[in-house]
């Protein structure tokens, strides 16, 4: 009899031991289309900004390709003004903002904190569609018309230029509303939903990088938002503000433009910064050097970052007090960066350092943003900037900063999280050498935009004088080696999830909560809350070879 | 014996290789950074790049150096196993806190002592009026001199007051590693002082539409005797009018930007062959391309607009900038390239 009755209830228990996931929780387009699911929604961010840089990096290859001749290789020059207005604007608008905060931001911030989903999980989904909306609106304006202005829009020339500048800036103007609503989203979970014990200093540093971009969002993004407005009201009402020709001041444009977009150079990096913090530590091992430090100057930088917009006009004819006063403070953004260099390379010390695939990422990013960080001390210098200023070399320095800080630690965070997101492990040898294959097609090509700079070859030229012709080559071949490694890193990602081994619970042996949940969490996170310790508490966390992850000891 | 001889020819070749791309690397006039220095403000800001490259150079080499020693030595290994605990050290901190503000200071006012250098004009300097459309640059000297090179006098300073005609531009010398922009609807002004005779590019830096990259000029630094016989031979202009258009069309007055003679479209219409035709009116209709035509498109461009060129706005007015006679010149000009 016991026999009978034992046999059925053994199968029950086994898939009841196999928990829903919130991948597989329903399933369905509408599931997805409307889910409240912080998880799910940070997914399809995720397909969002990475579709988005597949197209802007595309167009980068295409400009690289374009300047490896003197005379330009296949473009008119119309064209390539178009097509590089476009990288720019996708990158900057579709991409890099969006990418941190709202893709992985909104898959581990409510984990992290041990919540089940943001405060406001349907203002989440509308700030999605939002995105959606303005990324469609924003590249249909921009591809059915061929927008020229560089995704500056410098008035006076976008006043009459006959691009539709009108429509992208509505595109902006609706991606700048995504925006400040997934920063209010985040203020309110990250202040409200803190579960007991978790206090400001026993927040993840990922946490303080979202919660200071966060703030960044919500003050700035309105300023980007008013000038659109005016832009627009310029444009069909003629009030005079901007155009010349109305005795109206095209520099007014410049300070209103760069108040939003120097701060949102700060919404790029600095949670790329709270990525790179969890890197060094979870992949050494041991806990982060100089907490406090590191999560102060989060803040530093976020409060610094609204004061210097004025070093993107030193050469525009500003007073020179303002000039000198603008410089001054761009040298004091420079410290809490150093700050936090430092800490992240004395987490290593004494550690158990793992070269992983997120670690090599991490470590490239150290490499390229302490590069990109010190070529922008000879740009606030006054003097060197009267030189340098609008040359390549100020395009190879943001793209030191931009793209191999917050591409390269997006990327690191994409390999550390990837098998918490999708439950498959990657293989670790195709995400290394994707990892040096970035490291080295990077450096070929954006080294050399230093040399060009100095030079004084001056930006946004669709050919130039033959002298410069041998370093824009070396370049341009850098460019596709890149374009290679990032296809091999796409390549691995996409293999894992065919092919990829289950992945246990805690792959690296991190300590935050995240790394409690199933891999991939439950629909709802956690089903009690968990306890809260110290989140960079790496004793006691073991490998355990018959899990294929750590486990913690006591 | 014959393979030891290829082996060492191929290694010599490779060798050369190198040497080559070093060559190309490091122009031998110019250093690896920058080009010639040719102004005053380019010893300063060459000079202060370099420091500040190498303190960068000496921070990133310690960083790295670094990052790589840990990445060797507490690397993940059987038998090695490294502390867990969070390490502080309240002196670290302060260290490399006070110290990149201390170099930041430096550099903060090393700067702004260059960059106040920079903007003190001297008493007495050689004014240049300087023009900038879409897409050429003018230069007006003395007595209505004007041309599409910027001429100088070594050793003496010049004042550049520029104004432009449509949207932001920047005058860019690299050579003299100095620029300004152009900000329509108000003067600005910079200076430099030559200090090396020769040719030098000038580049527009602030993009400024379809042309930004064709948008440059030359500066042409003369010793005082070479600057007064050219301008001596620019004050008289050709006694005959075709060649007087020809230099007006060319150089004076930057024509050739927009308006081929070869047939092309660069951003108007092409001067070949269209004199004494009819042309095409983006209203409707025709007119003759006659003396009249040519004057009233001049001074009034939005006049008559020819189909194609719907907007026109793109052409500045040349009322009040144009004498007469510069204008018949142009005529005439044109009717050459019509015999031609």
């Amino acid at each position: 009899m016991s026999a009978v009755i034992s046999k059925p209830l053994v199968a029950p228990v086994e898939s009841a031991k196999e928990p829903g996931n919130f991948l597989t929780h329903t399933s369905g387009f509408l599931s997805w289309a409307l889910t409240l699911d912080h998880k799910r929604i940070g997914l399809m961010y995720l397909v969002g900004v990475m579709s988005s840089f597949l197209l802007g990096g595309v167009l980068a290859l295409v400009v690289r390709a374009h300047l490896f001749y003197a005379d330009g290789a296949f473009l008119t020059l119309k064209q390539y003004n178009q097509i590089f207005t476009l990288h720019g604007a996708v990158m900057v608008f579709l991409f890099i903002i969006p990418s941190v905060p709202a893709a992985l931001g909104n898959f581990l911030l409510p984990i992290m904190l041990g919540a089940k989903d943001v405060a406001f999980p349907r203002l989440n989904l509308s700030s999605f569609y939002l995105w959606v909306g303005g990324a469609i609106f924003f590249l249909v304006a921009m591809l059915t018309t061929g927008l020229d202005t560089g995704w500056t829009f410098y008035t006076p020339y976008s006043l009459e230029t006959t691009g539709p500048v009108v429509l992208a800036t509505m595109g902006v103007f609706i991606l700048g509303f995504s925006s400040i609503f997934t920063g209010l989203n985040f203020i309110v979970t990250i202040n409200t939903m803190r579960p007991p014990g978790m206090t400001w200093f026993r927040m993840p540093l990922l946490l303080w990088a979202i919660y200071s971009t966060s703030i960044i969002q919500v003050l700035a993004t309105p300023v980007l938002g008013i000038t659109m407005l005016l832009l627009m009201a310029e444009r069909f009402l003629g009030i005079g503000i901007f155009d010349p020709k109305l005795n109206g001041d095209p520099v007014t444009y410049q300070h209103f433009f760069w108040f939003y977009s120097h701060p949102a150079v700060y919404i790029m990096i600095l949670p790329a910064m709270g990525i790179i913090s969890e890197l060094m530590s979870v992949h050494s091992h041991k806990g982060i050097f100089g907490y406090r430090m590191i999560a102060y100057s989060s803040v530093a930088i976020a409060l610094f970052g609204f004061l210097v917009w004025g070093h993107h006009m030193f050469t525009s004819g500003m007073a020179n007090v303002t000039t000198i006063v603008f410089s001054a403070l761009t040298f004091t953004v420079s410290i809490p960066s150093a700050i936090k260099v430092f800490n992240w390379l004395f987490t290593m010390y004494k550690g158990t350092v793992s070269l992983t695939t997120p670690m090599l990422y991490a470590l490239s990013f150290m490499f390229l943003f302490t590069i990109g960080g010190l070529t922008g001390l000879p740009l606030g210098a006054l003097s060197i900037d009267r030189h340098f200023h609008d040359t390549y070399f100020v395009v190879a320095h943001f793209h030191y900063v931009m793209m191999g800080g917050t591409l390269v630690a997006f990327l690191g965070g994409i390999f550390h999280w990837w098998p918490k997101m999708v439950g498959k492990m990657y293989n670790e040898l195709g995400g290394q050498i994707s990892a040096g294959i970035v490291f080295v097609g990077f450096n070929l090509t954006f080294l050399p935009q230093f040399v060009l700079g100095t030079r004084g070859m001056p930006r946004r030229y669709a050919t130039y004088v033959p002298e410069f012709e041998f370093l824009h080559q070396l370049s341009t071949y850098g460019a596709f080696l890149l374009g290679i490694g990032l296809f091999v890193a796409l390549g691995v990602l996409i293999n894992s999830l065919f092919r990829g081994k289950k992945a246990p619970t805690n792959p690296w042996g991190g300590a935050t909560l995240e790394w409690v949940c199933s891999s991939p969490p439950p629909h709802d996170n956690f089903s009690k809350p968990p306890v809260v310790g110290d989140p960079y508490d790496f004793r006691g966390l073991e490998y355990d070879a018959r899990e294929g992850g750590y486990v913690r000891r006591k | 014996m014959r393979q030891l001889f290829l082996n060492l020819n191929e290694l010599v070749f490779s060798l050369r290789t190198v040497e080559i791309m070093f060559f190309l690397i490091a122009d031998q006039n110019k250093t690896f950074w920058f080009p010639e220095q040719a102004s005053t403000f380019a010893p300063e800001v060459d000079w202060f790049f370099l420091a500040v490259t190498y303190i960068s150079l000496a921070f990133f080499v310690l960083i790295v150096g670094f990052m790589v020693y840990f990445m060797y030595a507490y690397r993940e290994r059987p038998g090695y196993r490294g502390s867990p605990e969070a390490l502080h050290n309240n002196a670290l901190e302060i260290g490399w806190t006070v110290v990149p503000t201390i170099i930041a200071v430096w550099i903060f006012y090393r700067g702004t002592i260059g960059f106040l250098d920079m903007m003190t004009i001297p008493a007495d300097t050689r004014d240049v009026q300087v023009v900038a459309k879409k897409w050429a640059w003018s230069f007006g000297y003395p007595n209505g001199v004007i041309d599409n090179e910027l001429h100088l006098v070594v050793n003496e300073p010049a004042k550049m007051i520029m104004r432009s005609d449509d949207v932001l531009h920047s005058l860019f010398v690299p050579a003299f590693r100095a620029k300004c922009d152009v900000v329509p609807g108000r003067y600005a002004t910079m200076w430099f002082e030559p200090t090396k005779t020769g040719t030098y590019d000038l580049f527009c830096s602030e993009y400024c539409g379809d042309q930004h990259s064709k948008m440059g000029a030359k500066v042409v630094v003369h010793t005082k005797e070479e600057y007064d016989a050219w301008f001596t031979k620019m004050q008289i202009p050709p006694s005959d009018p075709v060649e007087y258009g020809k230099l007006l069309y060319a150089k004076t007055m930057g024509c050739a930007s927009c308006h081929s003679i070869d047939g092309a479209k660069i951003v108007g219409p092409s001067f070949k062959g269209t004199w004494g035709g009819e042309v095409a009116l983006a209203v409707g209709g025709t007119v003759p391309f006659d003396e009249n035509y040519v004057r009233e498109s001049v001074l009034n461009p939005q006049a008559k607009a020819r189909a194609g060129y719907e907007k026109a706005s793109l052409m500045p007015s040349y009322q009040g900038r144009l004498k007469e006679e510069q204008i018949s010149a142009l005529i005439a000009y044109m009717k050459s390239l019509k015999s031609e």
